[in-house]
Formats: C-alpha cells, sequence, structure tokens
C-alpha cells in the first residue's frame, strides 16, 4: 500500500545532506512521511501528531553534516522515540497471592479466551503455578465448552456453573474452589463487550469490586483502528487495569494501536499473542514493535550497520 | 441506527465558529474523517474534491459543507456499488443457494450466520447451516447452538476433520431435502497465511461439485473496529475466494462506520449486511441512504 518509510526517509533526506542541520523548513517534508506512516498503521490521529512534533523537537538543530548517514540518524531518532514511548519501566504480570487472581477484560472476539488458556499455559509451565480457569463468560454460545475444551488441551482445570448467569458469583465462588482444591492461580474469562454498553461495564466492574484481583489485564485485537483509544480509555477509567495485551500480531497489522493505546491510558504492554495454538504467546518486545508500527524491518540492526 | 457517533456531531465540532470552509476547516475535517478510519487515501481524495468546489465556487459557507460532504460520501458508495439488496432474499433460480463465510479470526462469522438463518427462515426460506469450522475450540457447538435458537439444521463433523468434506456434505444435504439457502462457516483465519488461504480456495471449490456456480455468494465479514488492515483482508480473501459480499459488524460500538467508505472507496466489492448487536435480530440490510444518513445522524 505504501513503500517503506525508511525509503522514504532516505529520499527526503537527500536533500537534507547538503543543508548541515535539521530545520523546521526542511524536516517538514520528512515529518509528514513519518506521520503519514503513522496513520497508514493506524496510530490515533492526535497521538500521531504529538509524536510528530517530539521527533520533530528532537530533530532540530541535529548536525547532519557529521553524520556518516544523516538519513539513518533520522530512523534512529523516529524509532528509539516510539520504543522509549511504548517501553519504559519494566512489566511482569503479578502472579503473588494465594491465589493469585488474574482478570480478562475486552471487546467481542479480541481473543480473551484463548489468551486465558495460553496464559494458564505459560504460568503452569515456566512458574510452576497451578492455575484454575474460570468460566465467566455466560452469554456467548459455547462459551464455557470453549474454555473446557482449551483446558483440556493445557491440562489445567476449568470452574464453570452451567446454570449461574451471575458471573460476580461465579468468580467468587471460583476462588473459594481455588482455596479448597489448592490452586495457586486464578485466571478468570469475562464476556465480551462493548465499552458504551454500560450494563455490561457495571458487570465487569462489580465482578472487580467483589474478587479485588492481583491483574486485571485488556485484552486488545492489534487489528484495531483509530477507536482503539476510546475503547483503552473507558475500559481503563472503569477498571484501571494493570496491563494491555495485544492479539493477533501474527497478521501483517502494523499495529498502531499499540502505541496510541500506551500514550492514552499509560499501562504497559504485557503480552503479545501470535498464533491460535496455546503456546502462541509472547511478552512484548517495544523494540520489535517501533520497526513494525514504521514498517521497516528491522532497524535495530540497520542502525547498527550505520 | 444504532451507529454511534455520528460524522454529523463531529463535523460540527470540527467548524465550530468558522463560517467559511478554509484550511482550518479542511485540517479538521482530515481529522474527523482519519480518525473514523476512513484512511489517509480516501480522505485525500474527499478533501481534493471539496477543495475543487471551494476553488470553483470562491465562497463556500460552512453549513454548505455538509451537503457537499454527503454529496461526496454518497457519490462513493454509489460509484461502486450495484443496487442494493432489498430484503433478506436470495435468487430464486438457484437451489441451494451457497453462502460461504469468510474472514480473520473473531469478526462475528459465525454470529453473521445465525443472524442470517433467523432472517431468511423469517422470511419463509428453509435453511441449512455446515459447521466445516472444525479447528477452533467449540465452533461446533457455537454454530450448534445458534442452529437450535434458529430452528435450522447443523450439518457437522467432529472436530478436526477435513473441513471441505463438511462444506461438501453441508451442500449434499441441504440439496437432497431441497432446501433454499445453505450457509458454510469456515474458521477464522488471517490472510497472510498462505495454506489456510489455500484450504479455504479448496472448501470454496468443492461445492461446485454438488450445486453448478456455487457458491453464490462469497461474504467476507470485517469487524467495524478495524483499521487500515480491513484493506488487506478484503485484497486477500478477494485473491483466494472472489468474495462477492461484505458485512460489517459491531457498528453497535463506538465505530463509526468509516472504514465502510474507505472500503467502498478502494474495491468494487459492495457492502450487503451490517451486525449492529450479539442477538438474532441485530442484522442489517445495507442500505447507503440510510447509512449516510445516520452518518449525519439523521
Ligand atoms: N491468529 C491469531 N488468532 C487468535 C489469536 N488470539 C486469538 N485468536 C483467535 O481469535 C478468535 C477469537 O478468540 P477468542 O479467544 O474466542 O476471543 P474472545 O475475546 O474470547 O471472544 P468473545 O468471548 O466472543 O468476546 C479465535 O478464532 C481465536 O482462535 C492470535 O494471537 N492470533
Ligand atoms: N457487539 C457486537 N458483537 C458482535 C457482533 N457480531 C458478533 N459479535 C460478537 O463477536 C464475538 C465473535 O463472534 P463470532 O461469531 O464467534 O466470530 P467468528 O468470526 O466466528 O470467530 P472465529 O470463528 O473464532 O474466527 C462474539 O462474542 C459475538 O457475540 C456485532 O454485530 N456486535
Ligand atoms: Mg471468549
Ligand atoms: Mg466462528
Amino acid at each position: 500500500m505504501f513503500e517503506n518509510l525508511s525509503d522514504r526517509l532516505e529520499r527526503s533526506f537527500k536533500i537534507l545532506k547538503g543543508q548541515g542541520k535539521i530545520t523546521e523548513i526542511n524536516v517538514a517534508e520528512t515529518l509528514k512521511d513519518v506521520r503519514r506512516a503513522l496513520l497508514d498503521a493506524d496510530v490515533n490521529y492526535k497521538t500521531a501528531k504529538e509524536f510528530t512534533e517530539k521527533v520533530k523537537e528532537k530533530a532540530l538543530g541535529q548536525d547532519v553534516l557529521n553524520a556518516v548517514k544523516p538519513e539513518q540518524m533520522m530512523v534512529k531518532i523516529v524509532h528509539d522515540e516510539l520504543a522509549i514511548l511504548m517501553g519504559g519501566t519494566a512489566s511482569d504480570i503479578n502472579i503473588k497471592g494465594n491465589p493469585a487472581v488474574i482478570l480478562m477484560s475486552g471487546l467481542q472476539g479480541s481473543g480473551k479466551t484463548t489468551f486465558s488458556g495460553k496464559l494458564a499455559n505459560m504460568l503452569k509451565s515456566k512458574r510452576g503455578k497451578s492455575p484454575l480457569l474460570v468460566a465467566g463468560d455466560v452469554y456467548r454460545p459455547a462459551a464455557i465448552e470453549q474454555l473446557k475444551v482449551l483446558g483440556e488441551q493445557i491440562g489445567v482445570p476449568v470452574y464453570s456453573e452451567e446454570d449461574n448467569k451471575n458471573p460476580v458469583k461465579i468468580a467468587k465462588n471460583a476462588i473459594q474452589y481455588a482455596r479448597q482444591y489448592g490452586r495457586d492461580l486464578v485466571i478468570i474469562d469475562t464476556a465480551g463487550r462493548l465499552a458504551i454498553d454500560q450494563q455490561m461495564m457495571d458487570e465487569i466492574e462489580s465482578i472487580k469490586n467483589a474478587i479485588n484481583p492481583q491483574e486485571i489485564l485488556f485484552v486488545v485485537d492489534a487489528m484495531t483502528g483509530q477507536d482503539a483509544v476510546n475503547t483503552a480509555k473507558e475500559f481503563n477509567d472503569r477498571l484501571n487495569f494493570n496491563g494491555v495485551v495485544l492479539t493477533k500480531l501474527d497478521g501483517d497489522t502494523r499495529g498502531g494501536a499499540a502505541l496510541s493505546i500506551r500514550s492514552v491510558v499509560d499501562k504497559p504492554i504485557k503480552f503479545v499473542g501470535t498464533g491460535e495454538k496455546l503456546d502462541a504467546i509472547d511478552v512484548f518486545h517495544p523494540e520489535r514493535m517501533a520497526d513494525r508500527i514504521l514498517g521497516m524491518g528491522d532497524v535495530v540492526t540497520l542502525v547498527e550497520k550505520a | 441506527e444504532k451507529t454511534k457517533v455520528s460524522f454529523f456531531s463531529k463535523i460540527t465540532r470540527a467548524v465550530a465558529g468558522k463560517s467559511k470552509v478554509d484550511d482550518d476547516v479542511l485540517d479538521n475535517l482530515e481529522e474527523v474523517l482519519v480518525s473514523s478510519d476512513v484512511g489517509v487515501d480516501t480522505t485525500l481524495k474527499i478533501i481534493e474534491r471539496i477543495e475543487a468546489r471551494v476553488a470553483r465556487d470562491k465562497y463556500v459557507g460552512t453549513d454548505e459543507l455538509n451537503s457537499i460532504l454527503r454529496d461526496e460520501i454518497t457519490f462513493m458508495l454509489t460509484e461502486n456499488q450495484s443496487t442494493d439488496v432489498e430484503d433478506f432474499t436470495v435468487a430464486g433460480d438457484k437451489k441451494p443457494y451457497v453462502i460461504m463465510v469468510v474472514g480473520v479470526n473473531g469478526v462475528g462469522k459465525t454470529t453473521t450466520i445465525g443472524k442470517l438463518a433467523y432472517q431468511f427462515k423469517q422470511n419463509g426460506m428453509s435453511v441449512y447451516l455446515g459447521a466445516a469450522d472444525t479447528f477452533r475450540a467449540a465452533a461446533v457447538e457455537q454454530l450448534d447452538i445458534w442452529g437450535q435458537r434458529v430452528g435450522v439444521p447443523v450439518v457437522k463433523q467432529k472436530m478436526g476433520s477435513d473441513p471441505a468434506s463438511v462444506a461438501f456434505d453441508a451442500v449434499s444435504s441441504a440439496k437432497a431435502h431441497n432446501a433454499d439457502v445453505v450457509i458454510i462457516d469456515t474458521a477464522g483465519r488471517l490472510h497472510n497465511k498462505v495454506n489456510l488461504m489455500n484450504e479455504l480456495t479448496k472448501i470454496k471449490n468443492v461445492m461446485g461439485k454438488i450445486v453448478p456456480d456455487a457458491p453464490h455468494e462469497v461474504l467476507l465479514i470485517l469487524d467495524g473496529s478495524t483499521g487500515q488492515n480491513a484493506f488487506e483482508q478484503a485484497k486477500q480473501f478477494t485473491a483466494a475466494t472472489e468474495v462477492t459480499g461484505l458485512v460489517i459488524t459491531k457498528l453497535d460500538g463506538t465505530a463509526k462506520g468509516g472504514v465502510v467508505l474507505g472500503i467502498s472507496d478502494q474495491f468494487k466489492i459492495p457492502v450487503r449486511y451490517i451486525g449492529l448487536g450479539e442477538q438474532m435480530e441485530d442484522l442489517q440490510v445495507f442500505r447507503r441512504k440510510e447509512f449516510v444518513d445516520s452518518l449525519f445522524g439523521e
């Protein structure tokens, strides 16, 4: 759909080479390219604007003449700034407590149920936990069955109450059950909900208040467009979640929503989903995400070569 | 109409305090369009047309902007769309009328099939469903529950069986029972996975062995909150299955459906239906005029 951003940056910097320093005027075109790349990657309009302003400040007055490859210097500024924005403090998952309780949240179809299975699998095999999966989605057809199938695949028990339509009570009972049967980690799957659905947002807030989870994760589809910021903001206003999970990154989306969400709610992206299988989970790598948003392969190695 | 924040209210805010369409207003308009996932290319196209109009008419007031925009958007939708389908009907001369449903993971394929079956049945047609998603956990059960809800038979095999074989069975059964419509569910797949896309082509081709020209319709389901990746989805699924129509789901969310505009502008595939919720009734035939009205908050 568009040529590689680094090619475009390189081209616009040919002009800069003769001019010695980056100035407000000569950098304008380049910034436009950067902004376009961000918008094509679904970075939120306002976020993209703020970001290019920041890059401009960093770039202004930089000495182009002494740089070996000035175009790559600009690429580096943009890339580093992105990575810094999306990275920051260490963001491990909090699984202290007995049992530690993790609550999933997010829009319909974002990947909550699948991710619940992946997380249980990972914490079981890598951290020696004994998880209990909880079927807190009482609405979607076969939601309980889906979680049961996943639980079976990874050898993790699933707590469900077929005839109970109250997820708050189910969640409470499940924690009780975990205590009784020595499960030290409880992962609660919930129904997908829209941020504008007040009743459903009330429901998940009630679940939170009733069980006081160690960790609330907001699960978001990496293909989400401009509205990602509003959704994230409303879920965060309601739940004050601890971290974000970015799913379906095995696709070819640029995933600009990651940047938007990070800059709007300032919560760390903790995990990414990279496939439908239950081992397709990874911790979040800000550097890789920066490359991806800019659509330029591995910039780090590119810049190191310079 | 449930499409939430309308274009209109946003445009009204964008032009507040302005009487004339100038660069400021156009910048604000750009923000409104891009923020609705229309996409940069289509946005620029709309803005250029308005600029041309401003250049020609010298003075264009902001009160005229709405009607100009409405014209441009209607034109954009009309340009690429054949006539709207009138209701939940199918071509009567093809029996069974075979519909195959495709799309990336979690967009709402299975739910849309349940809703469609409901509408067709309401209109007096007999419907069969084929559970050709044999991969995702409990996908067959999910479609089965929809089948029970609506009261239509679901043709299925066990998990992990060959989806093309399920599709073959479903179309055969529908034909044997003289059904009017058969709708085939498929597993969600990302369009950059070559093997899975090839599998889809295979599922599609097998149906033609029972009913010539089948599938008569291939519906690509797009999630209304998807951003620019929707374009790549449309492109790749069309390459694999010759998509004949689009369904945009989850438009009951805050999404403003801007993706409909972008897609209509860039592809020649008509939007057939829109999804507006999780219940059986929450599917509507896409009508351009109503859609444009809803964008402008009427
Ligand atoms: N390719 C890919 N598919 C994924 C990933 N995560 C989830 N999926 C798929 O996305 C679809 C939806 O996933 P679910 O886990 O059912 O999503 P959910 O959020 O629980 O959905 P609801 O309960 O309906 O709100 C399924 O087809 C999953 O297999 C991922 O990282 N990559
Ligand atoms: N709010 C809303 N939710 C919807 C709509 N359509 C589907 N959903 C929900 O989106 C989620 C995913 O829907 P499915 O029908 O399972 O999607 P799918 O494309 O079949 O998913 P996979 O088979 O896993 O790829 C479910 O929770 C549905 O209830 C809609 O129009 N509005
Ligand atoms: Mg689920
Ligand atoms: Mg499905």
